[in-house]
């Protein structure tokens, strides 16, 4: 059967693209270039951290570490590169090691991907954390790139506590 | 300090220095890094006092069960199979083991994996495997799970004391229950109920530290300045103040409420889910709110409506739970884990009746300002982990000044350290008591 004439042929896409975009975005968060990274974002992109005791919760009646539409990320970035941003000053640095790159589902140019990660961070006095979750993106294939639509970011942690707070982008 | 006993002798020893003539009041920073002051606020304090457990909405259907620690105890805190509200420690009576490992969830009955001992959810001790091996005299009806020596409620609010000889809840809460009924007006039908997802976050920083926090409205500008300027790029106009004895935008009070418990009242410039709009709701709101807003005053009357609506409050009940009705409503209580170091949960709560709309907009609220992810909490945890860090000079640096509008006579301002000082001295009343 033939599909309807208005759904998009779904893009092709290998595991590699998207490894390669996961370690481009992971380069520069770590790198704190937050305005170049925003570049890779869709004008309605979105980015969730829910609570660890209801991952699967909806933000709409669930109270999320983080549920940020575009308009919040720009300030959420603008807020961290910030020197006031006393949390994030002097900034943290991070270093994140991604792996188990999957690609879930392509529907028309949109890959859903995900990939596990520690994020190891690191603060003055040498204060370690460690964050061990899934990112899982939802990404719009463009040319022989791709922006981010939705940002989706699962701590595996029993308890958020000791991981402190979320004052860098995840 | 000269002609303060900074000993630690037998007498009775004193933690702040008062001193109304001279309008100083400062406190010794031992309170702050002292395991052996951490061990008599365990005894004195967390012992002593009321504590917040959880909210009977927690609780949906009988059976329904939270496990988490309060006052460092793992409790279980659950709606039995008649619909009675119950909190058990999560302690199997045979050998210690907890009888519950799930966070929550629904149960019929707390089995334990060691010997198999079950208790039915009223705490009744329904099954002793093998019980033949003991002697007739055997009696289970006493080995139902242990609770807490008291287990009360106000308005839905659930504390618990060890202390079997305490005042009932109501007359420890006193006047503070009524800015807890104010909070609580939000709702028509006055139930709230606390929404889905925990926000847990650890600040190696003294517990106290996190109750001075909570209420301090004089960091506001500093501690938080990106927060204001999130605020003015979503077109939040936040003037500058127009009194010079005033470092917010409107003028703020402060109120001690007695056994400890204190509140900020301050008219409100940062907009409220309740009913007092700011362009960052979105014009789409506009309508709801002023229905929302049409109801409170039918319902209460202008006045009271206006307060409900247009003066937000951060209100703390000695010792450790805070409810903070500003950008939107948190239930916040903390544990200690040594001197430098706690364990902090946050709610949010909102009216059981709110629009899927209502809802959506007071959760988002909740994250413009609070917790790990929030565009504020996380650098108030900064802050409080700079000053232990600071305290590592204590003994050479040994007084923290807080004398702030000591001299002001009538009412006490929200940016002074009026309330703090409230909770000091009834802290010191209660630790040097200890010491006597």
């Amino acid at each position: 059967m033939n599909a309807p004439a208005n759904v998009l042929a779904n893009v092709q896409v290998t595991r590699a693209e998207v490894e390669d975009f996961f370690y481009r975005e992971a380069a520069l968060l770590d790198e704190w270039k937050l305005k170049e990274w925003e570049e890779l974002l869709t004008d309605d992109a979105t980015y969730y951290v829910p609570p660890n005791d209801d991952l699967e919760g909806s933000y709409k009646n669930t109270l999320y570490i983080i549920s940020d539409d575009r308009e919040r990320i720009r300030q959420r970035v603008i807020r961290v590169l910030d020197p006031n941003c006393h949390a994030e000053y002097p900034k943290s640095r991070t270093c994140r090691l991604i792996t188990n790159v999957r690609i879930l589902n392509v529907e028309g140019d949109l890959v859903t991907a995900t990939a596990n990660f520690v994020v190891y961070r690191y603060r003055r006095y040498q204060r370690e954390f460690s964050y061990v979750g899934t990112y899982r993106f939802i990404l719009r294939k463009t040319g022989d790139s791709f922006l981010i639509k939705e940002r989706r970011v699962f701590l595996h942690a029993h308890e958020l506590g000791k991981l402190g707070s979320v004052s860098f982008i995840l | 300090m000269p002609g303060v006993d900074t000993s630690n002798s037998e007498k009775a020893r004193s933690f702040v220095i008062d001193d109304k003539e001279k309008g100083i009041f400062l406190l010794d920073r031992e309170a702050l890094v002292s395991e052996e002051v951490l061990r008599a606020e365990v005894s004195n304090i967390f012992s002593k006092c009321w504590i917040y457990v959880g909210h009977g909405s927690e609780l949906k259907k009988n059976g329904d069960f939270q496990t988490r620690k309060v006052a460092g105890r793992p409790v279980i805190f659950v709606r039995d199979a008649k619909g009675e509200v119950r909190c058990f420690f999560n302690t199997c009576r045979h050998r210690g083991a907890m009888v519950c490992t799930e966070r929550q969830g629904n149960l019929r009955r707390f089995n334990c994996v060691y010997h198999g001992w079950i208790y039915n959810n009223d705490g009744k001790l329904a099954r002793v495997p093998g019980d033949e091996a003991y002697m007739d005299s055997f009696d289970t009806t006493g080995l139902g799970l242990k609770s807490p020596a008291r287990f009360e409620q106000y308005r839905d609010f659930w504390f618990m004391c060890l202390d079997a000889d305490v005042e009932s809840l109501a007359d420890y809460l006193g006047k503070a229950t009524d800015y807890i009924d104010l909070v609580i007006d939000q709702s028509p039908s006055g139930k709230m109920e606390v929404l889905h997802g925990t926000q847990e976050y650890d600040v190696q920083a003294n517990w106290k530290l996190m109750v001075e926090n909570s209420v301090d409205d004089y960091h506001l500008p500093t501690t938080h300045s990106t927060w204001l300027n999130f605020m003015a790029n979503s077109g939040v106009v936040v003037e500058p103040p127009k009194d010079k004895d005033l470092v917010l935008p409107t003028r703020g009070f402060a109120f001690d409420l007695g056994n400890g418990h204190f509140t900020t009242d301050n008219v409100n410039f940062r907009g409220r889910p309740v009913a007092a709009w700011i362009p960052l709701y979105g014009e789409n709101a506009k309508p709801e709110m002023t229905a929302i807003r049409e109801e409170l005053v039918t319902r209460l009357g202008a006045d009271r409506a206006r307060r409900v609506a247009d003066t937000n409050r951060n209100l703390v009940i000695f010792p450790n739970l805070v409810i903070n009705d500003g950008s939107s409503v948190t239930i916040r209580t903390f544990y200690p884990d040594g001197p430098a170091k706690m364990h902090v949960t946050a709610w949010a709560l909102g009216p059981v009746e709110e629009s899927e709309e209502a809802r959506a907009r007071r959760l988002d609220a909740f994250l413009t300002f609070y917790g790990p992810g929030g565009f504020a909490t996380p650098d108030d945890v900064e802050a409080l982990e700079l000053v232990q860090q600071g305290l590592a000079n204590w003994s050479d640096d040994r007084w923290s000044e807080m004398s702030r509008g000591m001299g002001r006579e009538g009412e006490q301002l929200n940016s002074d350290e009026h309330h703090l000082r409230t909770f000091w001295r009834h802290w010191n009343k209660m630790i040097a008591g200890a010491q006597s």
